[in-house]
């Protein structure tokens, strides 16, 4: 038998074996485990979709937050597109070996400018893999803390040799005259110089054996491919394409038939979840900008979905092995995922913006602490916030008829809305109500809103917490009583437009009220203000000579896409505007989001207010933190006291200074 | 083991109260009623004491506004049976008058262990439990927080000034008057509540004429006037700081 | 029915409480009043001695081993068989761990009429309650029957209850107590700790107010800069934010500082009950309505999370200069 008749067959049973253990893996993980998952969709909006995977996919646009890398990834990820034809090049000409030893593809192989690119996005890819292998091995940066390092490398280096065994293996060609596009490889052609000095006949075997170099590298790694985090290779297209379209401020709520909520074992996540916790690369961009986890927390985005995917593969594998041993009865909240970190989270929503590959970390966070709370599972704190929140519909368990306490005295009256029709009907919100930090505050918007000449009124006594939070808490019930309460005061408003302080607030009256199908316009006071100075409704009489910075809520600025409004309304003040480093989408959160305001403080780790607050004293001649959320000035006021900067920076509501300017 | 729970509802303190018209009594329109607090402890230390030994937890209570919310939640959290006493409770019942209605109701119910709250906020005749016990002829220990089963008796832990506390030993059937349950009421979700609602029962008995004797004539209500009034320090905190400091100087602690 | 006016006298292990002072105060009003006498009733075992500085005219003694300690049983055989023979106007108990016990149940068995929490009697048969966390007062006229009550401490100082004549001293029979219904096993101390706050001059007590254990640092703080001790009410040592030995109140410790600083703490009559006789009591609370002010000789609506850190500081530089 010849040499090439060999070479075929060895190819061919190469090429069966790697892609049967490619196909089982898969078949295992996806299809057995997804199965076992609840249902997912309905998938609509598919002109979206596809459009999603144009511009994340192709364009790779949420890798480039992070630039160089992003860079990297992007020619590695275009280099593997377009090199993936080398590799079926190789594989038909192993294949047809026995026939034809010079077999090329038609059309791809003989195409001369796809040579070119290709040859230099070999190039492109070499030099994206080397600056992968310096950023694992030397820099080694706090996101790849719990990621399997080994893997990493051992893939990069898996490309690396593709791409140098390629580079080899058509140099060699071109020097030996077998290559008839070698003029469209210049670099392949200056690796081929290394070679010159050697006899043809030694570059002969070389180039053999870079081929087999390569076509077995290449099948070791799509054999490794399904078993760990370069599985997003295959998976994320779908996992982008399949992704939520709702609004990110829309918490979706699976319901089992008997109604209940919440995920207490990992079959009770839906099947499109699981196909996110096998999507995640490992890249730890989440777990970079995770304020909490930046604070000391055990809470890493990225570890818990790989203890979440980790646990999804040792079940699936249990379960179908029909086995006992200890991996079915390990508790998913508890053992798999530890309580603390669950409620360690504020949900403000980073790393879901910054995950390129659109995996969900908030909505399975909030899933599991469903099931908590079901089972009585938090501290005495969140406890008692949740029993007042049920009794008398706020937190602080204050009476209701003590929620427009904060109107005394004002002349003319606030508008009872629950009596006279009104243009603009304001949600007050919890904490600009009770807070005795926020009286004054809230009294100042009233007088801004009058000054103004807004027809507005509040619901006085009706009015409940909006539930943003007691539904991030997992409290789904208590979520559902509240809206179901606001919803009958409201409905019998007679109002044009709603308008809240409070971005919480905001968030679900905007985003998941049903409003019984009929919603009206939602706005926030910044966008209120905004627009009216866009009318000439709003004069400001002084220009303002404060110099400030301002702090984007997380459920204003990254949930609901508002960053502008409240900056061109505090430039009309004349206020002169700096930026802090982290601003605008990557705005660091105060951590009293996700019902954190409710909960006790752990020891042994850092308070997000107070690294925000440092943020801000950071900025040379900045005198004054603005903030555009009630909650934002009980936490940032507290900072500066506990920092020790109370000379240094003062923390000023956003009506503060538009009230100052009138 | 059978244990019964006989709960009530008394004034939330947090709203304001105020004094109706004859001067006599609380105006009914301001009062919120939520359940006495050291009633939800000994629903609380009933359900722990079946999840440890076993047994069936019965609650009951007379009906008011929010009572099946909180019968549920208690059916929630695992008692068995659900108790509601409906009828013409006229102006409310005194102590006297529960007790001896709750009484005929638990001769029927014969349990081993009655607990309930200790104290309540608007007890005037005395609190439910010792009377009940004396009704029923039953040994009652009160300030109850620790309770451990042992065969036909009960180890009860009463507080005492100082923090010091009496290890009693009591026979069954008794009665505990409960001042806080070995862990503080645990949390029950919404939902749980509403799916409860579905599957549990209110047994609701009407009461027979009810017997208000033993209890006293209230001929006046009234909030107290402070026979002294506190002198407030206003201002900033700041200002607020140093009138303090001057105040610790006069008393020569500073 | 005698015009009598008895009085259950309480002690626990070789001590009479300061309850029992007050009832005897109580009792001599009313007795006054309705021209009878004051009568204390003494339970217990070889405790005559207890009965030295009893402000009464005379004492029943009943002595017997079942006696020498509370426990509710005894107590009340012995009891119900004394007021079914002497027919007193009226029976005083504390309203405490081990009046409360009783009362309720003797009620029940003899049909007479109880009344609780009782602040206050007058010589012309009136009484005054407080319920409601002391937020509510409720006035009547004593029904005529021998009446149960049930006292609680403030309206009367103790000292008014106290003789420097020892009353005389009768021994009544007690039946015998086969077969107890409770017995008590022991009593248990709670875990010494470093400080006796009853011992301290200045105490810096905690309340709901603080809101987590976190924020207890500024008062232990101000308590380091000033010289005294943190103590606290009931809801922040249920929380387990600081040991039962430094709670104050009913269940608690009594404490008579020279100066006590009530940070966030409402004022209900159980915290009230254990530092209610401080020489000066000032209250911080953020409720202007709270009763603590009822009980404070200054106070402020200031929130103490501001004040106590600017307090610490002022009080650093007056005393380091």
């Amino acid at each position: 038998m010849s040499y090439e008749t060999i070479k075929s067959i060895i190819v061919l049973l190469a090429l069966l074996t790697t892609v049967g253990i490619f196909l089982r893996y898969a078949y295992r993980l996806l299809w057995v485990n997804l199965r076992r998952g609840q249902s997912s969709g309905p998938f609509e909006r598919w002109g979206e979709r596809v459009k999603g995977l144009i511009v994340y996919v192709g364009a790779q646009l949420r890798l480039f937050r992070f630039r160089l890398p992003g860079t990297a990834h992007f020619f590695i990820f275009w280099g593997f597109l377009l090199l993936s034809l080398t590799i079926l090049q190789a594989i038909t000409e192993g294949l047809l070996a026995f026939a034809n030893p010079h077999y090329v593809l038609p059309i791809i192989g003989t195409f001369g400018p796809l040579a070119l690119v290709q040859d230099f996005f070999a190039l492109f890819v070499i030099t994206g893999v080397s600056y992968g292998l310096y950023l694992r091995l030397i820099v080694n940066p706090d996101r790849y803390r719990g990621s399997h390092r080994g893997q990493g490398v051992k893939v990069l280096t898996f490309i690396l040799t593709i791409m140098l065994s390629l580079l080899v293996m058509n140099g060699l060609r071109i020097n030996l005259d077998q290559d008839r596009l070698h003029a469209w490889r210049p670099i392949s052609t200056l690796m081929g110089r290394l070679f010159a000095g050697l006899t043809p006949g030694a570059q002969g075997i070389i180039e053999e054996v870079a081929y087999w170099i390569h076509l077995g590298v290449v099948l070791m790694f799509l054999t490794e491919l399904p078993q760990g985090k370069h599985f997003h290779i295959v998976t994320s297209i779908p996992n982008i394409l399949l992704r939520d379209l709702e609004p990110r401020g829309r918490l979706p709520v699976t319901k089992t038939s008997d109604g209940s909520v919440g995920v207490g074992k990992m079959e009770q996540f839906r099947w499109k979840q699981m196909l996110d916790f096998y999507t995640c690369s490992e890249c730890g961009r989440c777990q970079e900008m995770c304020p909490t986890c930046r604070a000391g927390a055990p809470l890493s985005p990225k570890l818990l979905i790989m203890d979440l995917r980790r646990n999804l593969e040792e079940r699936g594998a249990a379960l179908s092995a029909k086995s006992s041993d200890g991996v079915l009865s390990k508790s998913l909240t508890g053992e798999v995922i530890t309580e603390d970190a669950l409620w360690s989270c504020t949900t403000c929503y980073t790393c879901d913006q910054e995950c390129p590959l659109f995996i969900e970390h908030v909505n399975p966070i909030v899933e599991m602490r469903r099931y908590l709370v079901l089972e009585g599972r938090m501290d005495k704190m969140l406890q008692e916030a949740l029993a007042n929140l049920g009794r008398y519909g706020n937190s602080l368990g204050q009476s209701e008829r003590m929620r427009a306490k904060w109107t005394q005295g004002l002349q003319p009256s606030v508008k009872d809305a629950r009596r006279e029709p009104v243009e603009y009907l304001w949600f007050v919100g919890d904490y600009a109500s009770y807070s005795p930090t926020l009286t004054d505050v809230t009294r100042k918007t009233a007088e801004v809103f009058q000054r103004a000449g807004l027809n507005f009124g509040i619901m006085y006594d009706a009015e409940r917490n909006a539930g943003n939070d007691v539904r991030r808490v997992g409290e789904e019930g208590l979520y559902e009583m509240l809206a179901d309460k606001n919803m009958q005061a409201l409905s019998k408003c007679k109002f044009e437009t709603v308008i809240t302080t409070d971005p919480h607030t905001y968030n679900t009256l905007k985003n998941e009220y049903s409003w019984n199908g009929n919603r009206p316009n939602i706005m926030h006071y910044t966008e209120l203000l905004d627009q009216l100075i866009a009318k000439g409704q709003l004069k400001f009489s002084k220009r303002l000579d404060h110099r400030i910075t301002y702090h984007d809520p997380c459920y204003l600025g990254r949930y609901n896409g508002v960053y502008d409004a409240p900056r061109r309304v505090l430039r009309a003040t004349g206020c002169e505007l700096t930026e802090m480093t982290r601003h605008g989408d990557r705005a660091f959160c105060c951590g009293a989001g996700g019902g954190r305001i409710w909960m006790e403080e752990k020891p042994g780790r850092e308070r997000l207010s107070e690294m925000r607050i440092r943020d801000a004293a950071a900025l040379k001649g900045v005198e004054s933190l603005v903030v555009a959320c009630p909650k934002d000035v009980t936490m940032f006021k507290d900072a500066v006291k506990t920092t020790d900067n109370e000379s240094r920076l003062q923390v000023k509501d956003f009506i503060e200074l538009v009230h100052e300017a009138m | 083991m059978k244990i019964a729970v006989p709960i009530k509802f008394v004034p939330d303190l947090v709203e304001e109260l105020n004094i109706d018209s004859s001067g006599a009594a609380l105006d009914a329109s301001w009062l919120r009623l939520i359940i006495n607090e050291f009633d939800d402890h000994a629903i609380e230390q009933a359900i722990l004491l079946k999840e440890r030994s076993g047994g069936e937890v019965t609650v009951m209570a007379a009906e008011a506004e929010g009572v099946d919310d909180i019968l549920f939640a208690a059916a929630a959290k695992g008692a068995d049976r659900l108790i509601k006493l409906t009828g013409d409770l006229g102006s409310g019942l005194n102590g006297h008058a529960s007790a001896r209605m709750l009484a005929s109701l638990l001769k029927e119910i014969q349990p081993d262990l009655i607990l309930t709250g200790v104290q309540a906020n608007n007890d005037l005749d005395g609190a439910v439990g010792p009377l009940l016990a004396g009704y029923l002829g039953m040994p009652y220990v009160g300030y109850v927080a620790g309770v451990t089963v042992a065969g036909e008796k009960v180890v009860a832990h009463k507080e005492y000034p100082g923090g010091i506390i009496a290890e009693m030993e009591v026979k069954l059937p008794c009665v505990l008057g409960i001042q806080a349950a070995e862990q503080p009421p645990r949390y029950v979700a919404y939902s749980k509540i509403r799916q409860i609602m579905n599957t549990a029962k209110i047994e609701e008995r009407a009461i027979p004429n009810v017997d208000s004797s033993g209890a006293v004539t209230v001929s006046r209500m009234f909030k107290p006037e402070a026979s002294q009034r506190a002198t407030i320090f206003e201002g900033s905190s700041e200002e607020v700081a140093g009138q303090m400091v001057g105040i610790f100087k006069e008393l020569g602690v500073l | 029915m005698s015009q009598d006016v008895f009085v259950v006298i309480e002690h626990l292990r070789g001590q009479v409480a300061d309850i029992s002072y007050v009832m005897l105060a109580a009792a001599r009003q009313l007795a006054q009043g309705i021209g009878g006498n004051v009568t204390a009733v003494l339970l217990g075992r070889s405790a005559q001695g207890l009965a030295k500085d009893l402000a009464s005219d005379r004492v029943l003694y009943a002595d017997h081993s079942a006696l020498a300690e509370f426990t509710s049983d005894a107590y009340q055989i012995t009891l119900a068989k004394l007021i079914g023979d002497e027919s007193p106007r009226a029976v005083l108990f504390g309203h405490t761990t081990i009046g409360a016990d009783i009362a309720g149940g003797l009620s029940a068995r003899l049909s007479l009429p109880l009344i609780s929490s009782c602040r206050t009697l007058s010589g012309d048969g009136k009484f005054v309650c407080q319920i409601c966390g002391g937020k509510i007062m409720a006035e009547g006229d004593l029904p005529d029957a021998t009446t149960l009550i049930t006292m609680v401490p403030g309206g009367y100082k103790a000292e008014q209850g106290q003789s420097t004549q020892p009353p005389a001293i009768t021994t009544i029979e007690t039946k015998s107590f086969d077969d107890p219904c409770i017995t008590l096993k022991q009593y248990i101390e709670p875990e010494a700790g470093d400080v006796d706050i009853a011992k301290e001059p200045l105490l810096i007590s905690v309340g709901r107010g603080i809101q987590n254990k976190d924020n207890i640092e500024i008062a232990n703080e101000l308590a380091a800069a000033m010289g005294g001790q943190v103590c606290a009410s009931r809801p922040v040592v249920d929380q387990g934010w600081l040991p039962t030995t430094r709670l104050v109140g009913k269940s608690g410790k009594r404490v008579k500082p020279k100066v006590y600083l009530a940070l966030g703490i409402s004022g209900a009559p159980e915290h009230v009950e254990g530092m209610g006789e401080s020489d000066t009591i000032i209250a911080v609370n953020t409720d202007p309505n709270a009763p603590i002010f009822n009980v404070a000789k200054y106070g402020t609506t200031v929130d103490l999370l501001d004040l106590v850190p600017q307090l610490t500081e002022k009080i650093k530089q007056v005393k380091g200069g």
